[in-house]
């Protein structure tokens, strides 16, 4: 189906020409109210969150956003959360537990931001805190990796039920210029990493790491939208269908099998 | 021989108490020597071993993860769990294979984190302990597995779980299988946590990437080594992109500490009590049970 190379596929996850977290809110969503600030530091634009409906029901939606030109780049530090980002995140997903609504994540982040202060307010800590608390969320939640799943960044807003990756959309431990760069002194040899990372949405699903594909052929235009709306409406129908202790044991048993060597 | 036995237990206790300046750095000529990179001191490996890694000037260096037992545990009480936990090599790296090999024959262990069960101050508790002499402690599969195994067993014994952090991240020739490791400790911290057992953490030099941002800053109490690099990106990295010079003592225990994200430094030379008072106070009188 998709015969670029694990690299190729990284120039095109990262390529500023597709949709990024907004455009995918704009088109899944209707009524969206965007919500600011974690409500301890500040408001992180790299996170774009807030309540919307999806097919007429109220749903928690939290994206990372990397912005669609320069100045929007600026604006959301170029899709890098701060630690300020991840707290805001987890305040909407504790609201959507309140409420009753199940959440949508929309992961696309090189990694989490790398800086001084992120350093000072804790970014190890926000993840962290995201990672169990989301374990336990008492409501539905599905993440889609649109474009890149950079790391501890992109993982801390997707412990979820389900995980879905764009075709060529990248999931990855570290990006692969940091990778040939560490082993082996050479970030020229990043297509060597991609391509021995298994970082593709391909790979993921091959090694049973996420539930679903979801094709671009029509990316960005009015069918694609549909189509992945019907995907989610169907698939938060089932989730919300289930009793909460059983979908909690689910989402545990998904990330505890992962590397288990019982099973 | 006998002398030399009377000088190691008095320094030993003379550190413990607090004298740490005034003790001279004596050793036989013949004996290997370590140099303390504060003070610029040589000391000898018999002085260093028995001052549990710590140069008279305050100095922490890195210890094994053997050597952290014997540091801890109650005599004869350690006792491990699931050390036949390997990995499956996931995603068959190129290389990694080889790397592992070496590794084992270098580190004389097989995994980067040791676990069991031990008893410290009397109080029985789980511990695992990272090793950074096996690729610097990063988290693959292995460890991951060893580390939620290790909390699924305090949570089905109710023990509290006791955590040496030591680690450069997760390791990334297991790909995105590392990566859902964090997730997966989370998850069994989460559980243990809900069950109101108690999670003690120690971050030793160095703690990073992946393990801070998830089992390491799940603590209900943080401790840290004095002086020990604890942080999320690296600082090369950070020091590289942002173009910024690093404040002084970024990313040490310290800063932490002052951050906020740390309860307390804990020095080799108190830090056994310290464990086991804090594991006291949240047993109820549960070791006499025991």
């Amino acid at each position: 189906m998709n015969s670029n190379t694990a690299y190729e596929k990284v120039k095109i996850a990262r390529s500023n020409k597709r949709p990024t977290a907004v455009d995918y809110i704009d088109n899944l969503l209707t009524d969206f109210i965007e919500l600011h600030g974690d409500r301890r530091f500040a408001d992180d634009g790299a996170i774009v969150g807030g309540i919307a409906r999806l097919d007429g029901k109220p749903i928690t939606v939290i994206g990372i956003e990397k912005g669609r030109n320069t100045k929007e780049r600026m604006q959301h530090s170029f899709g890098s959360p701060n630690p300020e980002g991840y707290r805001k995140a987890l305040r909407l997903m504790k609201q959507a537990e309140k409420f009753h609504r199940p959440v949508l994540c929309l992961v696309d982040t090189s990694g989490a931001y790398c800086g001084i202060g992120a350093e000072e307010r804790g970014q190890g800590q926000a993840i962290a805190e995201n990672l169990m608390e989301m374990m336990t969320l008492k409501t539905p939640a599905i993440s889609i990796v649109i474009g890149e799943g950079g790391s501890g960044g992109a993982l801390a807003l997707s412990v979820s039920d389900r995980v879905w990756m764009m075709e060529n959309s990248i999931y990855s431990v570290i990006s692969p210029e940091g990778c040939a760069s560490i082993l082996w002194k050479d970030s020229a040899k990043a297509a060597d990493a991609a391509e021995n990372l298994q970082l593709t949405a391909q790979d993921s699903m091959t090694n049973g790491l996420i539930e679903k594909i979801i094709p671009e052929e029509k990316i960005g235009e009015v069918e694609f939208y549909a189509s992945l709306k019907q995907q989610l409406i169907d698939e938060f129908s089932v989730l919300c269908e289930m009793d909460i202790t059983e979908l909690l044991e689910q989402r545990y048993q998904r990330f505890r099998k992962i590397g288990s060597t019982e099973l | 021989m006998a002398a030399f036995l009377k000088f190691l237990f008095q320094s030993r206790n003379e550190l413990e108490s607090g004298g740490r300046n005034s003790l001279p750095v004596q050793g036989d000529a013949s004996e290997p020597e370590k140099v303390c990179p504060n003070c610029h001191k040589s000391i000898p490996l018999s002085r260093l071993w028995a001052n549990e890694n710590t140069c008279s000037c305050g100095y922490h260096f890195r210890m094994s993860a053997l050597q952290r037992i014997a540091y801890i545990a109650d005599e004869d009480s350690f006792s491990e769990m699931f050390s036949d936990v390997s990995t499956q090599d996931p995603i068959h790296f190129p290389g990694y294979q080889k790397k592992l090999e070496l590794t084992r024959i270098s580190s004389k262990e097989d995994e980067a984190v040791i676990c069991g069960t031990v008893r410290i101050g009397g109080v029985k508790c789980c511990i695992f302990i990272m090793e950074q002499y096996f690729m610097m402690g990063s988290m693959g599969t292995a460890v991951g597995e060893r580390i939620t195994r290790t909390f699924e067993y305090a949570s089905e014994h109710r023990l509290p779980v006791v955590g040496y952090t030591v680690s450069g991240g997760a390791r990334m020739q297991e790909g995105l299988f590392s990566l859902m490791q964090m997730a997966k400790t989370s998850g069994a911290v989460k559980r243990h946590s809900d069950l109101g057992l108690f999670y003690l953490v120690i971050l030793t030099d160095p703690t990073t990437g992946g393990v801070t941002a998830s089992f390491a800053m799940e603590g209900d109490v943080i401790l840290a080594e004095p002086g020990a690099t604890v942080g999320f990106a690296g600082a090369r990295v950070i020091e590289q992109t942002t173009r910024k010079t690093l404040p002084k003592g970024f990313q040490t225990a310290e800063f932490l500490l002052d951050h906020g994200f740390v309860d307390a430094i804990a020095p080799r030379t108190v830090q056994k009590e310290m464990i086991a008072s804090l594991l006291k106070l949240h047993s109820a009188g549960e070791e006499d049970e025991q």
